[in-house]
């Protein structure tokens, strides 16, 4: 067995979200758990939490240390036979409520119908750091599963007293309990009537192998589907409360400026209309939307002016000025690059730039809050609800059990939501109307007072030995981030180094961090030194590489794109990149045509293998491939912020185009199932490829290296 | 400022009192509590907030709630009936489409005026008449083979 290799930042820690203040743990639940659920039976999942440390980056335990550990998670066999799963993960559109819920059917042997996930809601589930990094299947999947495990062997124990009869002869199918000698058979519902049973599981419980799951690696839809094709589910900015006001914010002319003046008389004048002024904060609420809209209108407020901040147009010049500020960290070296330029017979370098680029999740930040008794609950959307409860004890100096988030399924984050800005303005306004208050973003206000993906610049240079082996490589990443950026390929000297930079807009996670820029620039950098080494892309990839899930999925997603069977049509090009991230393996064939008169760049045709270890829903998993490749055409094509000294120029959907209908390629999926190694996470790395594929075979068509993200903005 | 005072929404006739250049979609939403369209700019770009007016698609966030008064109105919550689902719903869910689901409603809605007047689109049609709407996961694929399906799926059901 191949296992994925433990690099020094395989686990890049999340870097803007996780500045928050110290968390809180749940203890042990101190509720009595049979009163809030009614009788049953309890399972609680025991977690390391030095895990989530380690995610968080703060501390690693010293090998000296005994595991700590705590609940993280928590299910409950109800008298009526019915599961409810209590996790602090967030549901975003990666469809893990589906896949979770698969998972605890499996080991508790009953149908995914009789499942339900309680999840996100601050007061009713055990702490949570937050759902990203890909880490849901890896860390919560397996805990759910020794939870159903130990409620299922608990239902079997119940039975075995009941009937007298060794617990190993009986079987547990369908969510019922039979004795195969005798054919007695009790449902769940059976057995947990009348019972208050608690146990907390050990960490080591056996799980059912991938090779035997029956629901598990089969595909389910999404469980939550009929409340979406019908309109019945709410989003957080769906939530309504009785006697709620509609909230509206005064943005700032520009980032960092601040408010001089307010004359707020003609906006309180309006019936109904709260202002707020706390310090930079101005925000109405009101009876309606369009009130407070109207009432944002009458105010009249003067700014000072900040200082002249970086343009979009000098952007890059001042990531390389400004690099440097002594928290560098993360430095990768091998060997001696100075020798193997040395020993090369050629040598390359290139620089490669991204943009920024914002998540533009089609539901904006949204917020309802309401204070009652002295406690604020938050409904809102993010992918940290413990994270945004921290916020709001902070900023309005409460304890965290003073404070509730609910996360309702949201419209997806993308890395984008791990803040709880509206929350905190909702409340805010709250607090003053004394009522309950929503506040949904505008779609400008999302693009211009979220955070964005790192723009970034990547230094790359290498040798070449006379047969295509690279005897060095180094590579320098300016602010984008340091996720995956060492390499698979087997290269004997180099120097890796991520270089922090203050950035001149407020940025932050997105899907596979910079885990996208880094491949961007590694394989398009392969390409560009296969040609040097007048070799075939692929060939020049499987040369320097011995990593075999790496070669493995490479040479799938080749074989089925017809990798060298075929000459691409004249206008076309054919492109192919590969890479590792959070346990995922990946490799992208992109065939592009370029527009002989329009100079448009179309992606014609996309071919994705992908590993993540056993799959456990394979129709999920394609889709969420499917969709990080058309996500990724914006990022690789077209999608850039235009900034200007503090303002953001194209906020609108108009003028910041992303990928539609007609963007959107052939694709074909691969899946390596491997039953063999743990399921890793999928929402992220799928996206890593497309960039450079697309890049490559651009290349491949026209003869014109691109080394800038968005490649192709206006056409080429 | 003219007022609107009555609204036939899913067949049902609602009772309001706004002005009738407030956006549709903030009173099907909030006045209405009708949330199953969606907010997604605010200018006609995304196509969230789709819903049929007079059977043809348009989007409620800049559609005058004045030019809707007096014409059937249909939204995302009117399509399920007796708990059967319309064919583009079930399409939807057939085809394994959703991710977050938020731009679900609006495609929904388009694709039911787009078989009405082309009840058999190919593959670059729907592409064509689905261009304004943005799903922002990356499913289009799903969604088209998931109108292409409602489309055979509704002309069986006539022939």
């Amino acid at each position: 067995m191949n296992t994925p290799r433990e690099f020094p930042m395989s686990i890049e820690p999340e870097r803007y979200e996780l500045r928050a203040g110290p968390t809180y743990h749940f203890g042990l639940p101190r509720r009595d758990f049979f009163k809030v659920l009614g009788g049953g039976i309890v399972v609680f999942c025991l977690r390391d939490i030095s895990l989530d440390a380690q995610e968080a980056g703060r501390t690693r335990r010293r090998p000296d240390q005994p595991l700590p550990q705590e609940i993280s998670a928590w299910l409950h066999v109800n008298e009526n036979g019915e599961v409810t799963v209590y996790t602090g993960k967030v549901e975003v559109g990666q469809n893990i409520r589906t896949s979770l819920t698969q998972a605890v059917a499996e080991e508790l042997s009953v149908a995914p119908g009789s499942v339900q996930l309680l999840m996100g809601d601050t007061d009713r589930v055990p702490y949570d750091m937050g759902t990203f990094g890909s880490r849901t299947t890896p860390t919560m999947t397996p805990q759910l599963r020794r939870a159903a495990s130990a409620a299922r062997d608990a239902l079997i124990g119940l039975a075995a007293e009941a009937w007298n009869v060794d617990h190993a002869k009986l079987r547990a199918a369908n969510g019922a309990v039979t004795d195969p000698e005798s054919q007695r058979t009790a449902s769940y519902a059976d057995l947990a009537k009348g019972r208050e049973l608690a146990q907390a599981i050990p960490a080591e419980d056996p799980l059912t192998p991938a090779a035997q799951w029956k629901v598990m690696g089969q595909p389910l839809g999404k469980v939550s589907g009929r409340d979406i094709v019908t309109g019945r589910h709410r989003y957080p900015s769906d939530i309504k409360l009785p006697g709620m006001l509609y909230g509206k914010v005064l943005r700032p002319p520009a980032y960092g400026a601040t408010i001089a003046s307010l004359d707020s008389h003609e906006a309180e004048a309006i019936p109904g209309v709260t202002v707020v002024h706390d310090g930079n904060f101005v925000g109405v609420a009101a009876p309606s939307t369009r009130v407070a809209e109207s009432a944002l209108a009458a105010l009249h407020a003067t700014w000072n002016s900040p200082p002249k901040q970086t343009s979009s147009d000098e952007l890059f010049e001042y990531l390389k000025k400004n690099a440097g500020n002594g928290e560098e960290r993360g430095g990768h070296v091998v060997g001696s690059v100075e020798k193997g330029l040395a020993d090369a017979s050629q040598r390359l370098a290139q620089t490669y730039t991204v943009a920024y680029i914002a998540h533009a999740p089609l539901e904006p930040r949204a917020a309802v809050a309401e204070w009652k008794d002295g406690k604020l609950s938050v409904w809102t959307g993010t992918q940290r609800p413990f994270g945004v409860r921290g916020e709001l004890a902070e900023t309005f100096r409460l304890p965290e059990d003073h404070v509730r988030v609910v996360m309702p399924d949201m419209g997806s984050g993308y890395g984008g939501k791990h803040t709880g800005e509206a929350a905190v303005e909702a409340a805010r306004l709250a607090q003053a109307a004394r009522h309950p208050v929503k506040l949904t973003w505008t779609r400008e206000e999302e693009f211009t007072w979220a955070y964005f993906r790192p723009a970034g610049v990547i230094e790359v240079s290498a040798g070449l030995a006379g047969d295509g082996a690279i005897t060095a490589w180094e590579f320098h990443n300016y602010n984008s981030g340091g996720a995956a950026i060492t390499t698979l390929y087997n290269i004997p000297n180099q120097r890796i180094q991520f270089h922090p930079v203050e950035s001149p807009l407020r940025q932050g996670s997105y899907r596979s961090l910079a885990a996208a820029a880094n491949h961007f620039a590694r394989e398009s950098f392969m390409d560009e030194l296969a040609h040097l080494a007048k070799m075939d892309p692929l060939d020049f990839r499987l040369k320097n590489l011995t990593d075999a899930r790496m070669r493995d999925a490479l040479q799938a997603a080749a074989r089925k794109f017809g990798w060298g069977q075929s000459k691409p049509q004249p206008g076309h090009g054919f492109g192919i990149a590969g890479g590792f991230d959070k346990g995922g393996y990946i490799a992208t064939c992109a065939e592009v045509e370029v527009d002989s008169a329009s100079h448009q760049v179309r992606v014609v045709r996309v071919v994705t293998a992908f590993d993540c270890g056993a799959v456990v829903n394979p129709d999920g998993l394609r889709n969420q491939v499917e969709g990080a490749n058309n996500m990724g055409i914006g990022g690789a094509l077209f999608e850039a912020i235009q900034f200007e000294n503090g303002r953001i120029l194209n906020p609108h959907f108009a003028r910041y185009r992303v990928p539609r209908f007609s963007d959107a390629p052939a694709m074909e999926v691969v899946l390596i199932d491997r039953k063999d190694v743990p399921s890793a996470g999928a929402g992220e790395t799928p996206i890593v490829g497309i960039a450079p594929a697309i890049g490559n075979a651009i290349f491949a068509a026209t003869g014109q290296r691109l080394r800038a993200l968005p490649m192709a903005p206006k056409g080429l | 400022m003219p007022r609107v005072t009555q609204l036939l929404i899913n067949g049902v006739k609602f009772s309001v009192d706004v002005d009738a250049d407030a956006s549709l979609l903030s009173v099907l939403r909030n006045d209405l509590d009708l949330t199953g369209s969606k907010y997604g700019c605010g200018e006609g770009q995304c196509g969230a907030c789709t819903v049929l007016l007079g059977g043809a698609p348009r989007r409620a966030c800049i559609t005058p709630v004045g030019d809707a008064a007096g014409k059937p109105i249909t939204t995302i919550e009117g399509l399920e009936k007796d708990g059967q689902l319309h064919p583009v719903q079930q399409a939807f869910l057939d085809e394994g489409v959703m991710q977050c689901g938020y731009c679900t409603a609006g495609m929904i809605m388009t694709t039911v005026g787009l078989l009405k007047v082309h009840p058999d689109p190919s593959h670059e049609e729907v592409a064509h008449y689905l261009e304004g709407h943005i799903c922002r996961c990356g499913t289009y694929p799903r969604i088209i083979a998931a109108v292409r399906r409602a489309a055979k799926s509704m002309l069986e059901v006539r022939s």
